[in-house]
């Protein structure tokens, strides 16, 4: 899709600063075959070409089906992809150029969430260990004893108990694992967080816990949270702005009540409709439209509008020409033509 | 309506360097001809390894049934030979695994493992079962179904794979199907696909249907009666309605309360249930919710809540249960 590729008219919330800025990223990962001499056979376009903006203190929730490069937008701006084109801007600096020294300041204001508690922890570490290392890796705290206090501190403010320091995480259950990976990335003091699916593999119960955690430190230490989710309902809870994507390319953003209130495009719809409601009263009462098909490979996606094989909408146009990210009220932005 | 399935008791253990785990710990429950059952629950609260006991699963000798009958068609389960259940498995009874990557044999093609199972029970030829295997791919959805036989798992995707294993659980046309978190590793438009096929399958093919998940929207919508489980107990049961506009067990009630919902006005505060579930191997003979609880009073330690009917066939296992107010008054 051709996101507007001018920085000018990225869209993002109007009048504010712009803390992050994404410009047309495009990340194709090639296809090889060949094992000494590889070549190139074909790319998986896992994001083509978005643009969005965050201001800070900012929760922007992207959201989408597996394969629609929402993880992938995340990798990239933690500089854990060198992304094919495009740029990133944080603070007004292309993270991509940052040199050496910079690069590990950047790394410290920018921590990530992943999503499973259970491979994200090094399980030889003691959670004490696991998170002091970064302090002393980013030479926060020098002093190893000082660094200990704030160990405990980072403890207690995620909600554990201090005696966890000095265990495994093969001790401690989902919820708890959690904890210490949303104490780790606290460690380093960070300014923006990016929650790669950083509750979809807890429980309902303690689901809630984490959520309230997140949201509590959200407002204490002014992050600005990038949550990457395909729980809708988890995502309307959080977030303040939320962005569609779909095989790669964003198809609508809005703010979160905006989005969830008057949704426009028919993907974002279908998204919604999908979702059901813990009320039988009104799950029998709600219509609904059941989107068919698959979602297509992204090393082959089909031409035009990404999603016109699924789309009850499409038109013949649809099927050629890309549809233009537009604000179609302020601060709505859509990728189609037919809405 | 009759009855076709009837657990009475089952108690399930796995026995660990850590002690005996009451996985299972006396669960009674039915399921009518025709009717959709859910199991609701979280990790670990025995709703899994329930469904394997039905099926004889449990892997021996680490785990073990200790007591308890299952019913199935009036004959107990437990009592059958091996040779008498592989008859009842996949024939009578079928099952829907949560893994559709896994529960797949990655080096057989997709019509052989369609055709194995009709083989085997009902005795047809090469020729028919390729014909049934046809029939079933269509019967799911899958186009092309001709060309799919020849495929591996590998070819097709997660709600593809998912869509062939109902089309293996149905191939014998099976009294009762045990979906255990069926949709859970599919993406949302997907898993709305894969429900409602597997709601309009059991409708007209009159198939009853045990479904296991821990999503609480997805029970809703398809369910004709609810059990919650907690612990290796089913703490409340009831029709759906029951459970959700009038939950008469605290941790119903929590976990109607802990789920953010699309329905609802946002900026409210999630109330989550506070605390861990309890270890299944050191578990005592009072209520095993009452460390979470908000209304546990000091008989709540002294001995389990004996289940009680609140009205038609709606039960709750808690001391408390008459004070409990519904979450949902307003909504309904």
């Amino acid at each position: 899709m051709s996101a507007a590729a001018d920085t000018t008219t990225a869209p993002g919330a109007a009048g504010e600063s712009d803390f992050l800025q994404v410009n047309n990223l495009r990340m194709y990962f090639p296809v090889t075959e060949g094992i000494l001499i590889q070549r190139k056979v074909a790319e998986v376009k896992a994001v083509d070409g978005i643009s969005f903006t965050m201001h800070k203190g900012e929760t922007l929730g992207l959201v989408g089906e597996s394969g629609c490069g929402k993880t992938t937008t995340g990798r990239c701006i933690l500089q854990l992809e060198k992304i094919t084109s495009g740029e990133i801007l944080y603070d007004g600096q292309n993270v991509a150029k940052l040199n050496k020294s910079a690069l590990s300041e950047y790394r410290q204001k920018v921590q990530v969430i992943f999503q499973d508690p259970f491979s994200s922890l090094n399980p030889r570490m003691k959670i004490g260990e696991i998170l002091a290392e970064p302090m002393r890796v980013h030479g926060i705290i020098p002093d190893a004893r000082k660094r200990d206090e704030r160990v405990m501190e980072l403890l207690n403010i995620c909600g554990l108990s201090t005696r966890f320091a000095d265990r495994y995480p093969h001790e401690m259950s989902g919820g708890q694992r959690q904890r210490v990976g949303i104490a780790r990335a606290l460690s380093v003091n960070p300014e923006f967080i990016v929650c790669d699916e950083a509750v979809s593999a807890l429980d309902v119960s303690i689901q809630a816990q984490v959520i309230n955690l997140l949201e509590d430190l959200r407002d204490e230490f002014g992050l600005t949270y990038l949550f990457i989710s395909h729980d809708l309902s988890v995502v309307r809870h959080i977030c303040h702005r939320v962005a569609v994507m779909y095989l790669g390319n964003m198809v609508e953003l809005a703010t979160c009540d905006e989005l969830f209130d008057n949704p426009i495009h028919p993907y974002t719809r279908a998204l919604l409709d999908a979702v059901p409601i813990p009320d039988p009263t009104v799950e029998s009462a709600r219509e609904h439209k059941i989107v068919t098909g698959e979602i297509p490979s992204p090393m082959n996606p089909p031409p035009g509008c990404v999603f016109h094989p699924r789309c009850e909408l499409a038109v013949d146009s649809c099927k050629q020409a890309v549809p233009e990210f537009r604000e179609v009220k302020p601060n709505h932005w859509v990728a189609c033509t037919e809405v | 309506m009759t009855e076709l399935l009837k657990i009475q008791g089952l108690k399930t253990q796995f026995f660990t360097s850590a002690g005996t785990v009451k996985a299972v710990d006396g669960v009674t429950y039915d399921v009518e001809e025709g009717e959709t059952v859910a199991v609701v629950g979280e990790s670990g609260c025995g709703k899994s390894v329930t469904a394997l006991s039905i099926m004889r699963l449990v892997a021996e000798p680490a785990g073990r049934v200790v007591d308890g009958n299952i019913l199935f068609q009036g004959n107990d389960l437990l009592q059958l030979s091996e040779e008498e259940m592989r008859k009842i498995r996949g024939n009578n009874i079928a099952m829907v695994f949560q893994e559709p990557m896994t529960s797949l044999n990655p080096v057989l093609s997709i019509g052989l493992q369609l055709t194995e199972t009709v083989q085997m029970h009902l005795g047809v030829d090469d020729a028919a079962a390729r014909a049934r295997a046809v029939e079933l791919l269509g019967l799911v959805g899958m186009s092309d179904a001709e060309r799919r036989l020849d495929q591996y798992p590998h070819h097709l995707s997660g709600g593809m794979r998912q869509r062939v294993m109902i089309a293996i659980a149905l191939s014998c046309e099976p009294k009762l199907i045990i979906a255990d978190e069926p949709t859970t590793a599919l993406d949302v438009t997907i898993q709305a696909q894969i429900l409602e096929l597997m709601k309009n399958l059991t409708r007209d093919l009159g198939v009853a249907m045990i479904i296991i998940t821990h999503n609480l929207g997805v029970v809703a919508r398809y369910a004709d009666r609810v059990n919650v489980m907690y612990a290796g107990k089913i703490i409340e049961s009831g029709t759906a309605e029951d459970i959700y506009h009038n939950p008469k067990h605290p941790y119903t009630l929590a976990l109607l309360k802990s789920v953010p919902r699309l329905d609802q006005p946002r900026g409210a505060k999630l109330d989550p249930v506070e605390g861990q579930p309890p270890d299944l191997a050191r578990l005592d003979e009072g209520c095993s919710f009452r460390p979470r609880c908000r209304y546990a009073t000091d008989a709540c330690a002294a001995s389990f809540p004996p289940t009680e009917l609140i009205d038609g066939i709606h039960y709750s296992a808690c001391f408390h249960k008459d004070k409990l107010d519904s979450p949902m008054k307003e909504a309904s």
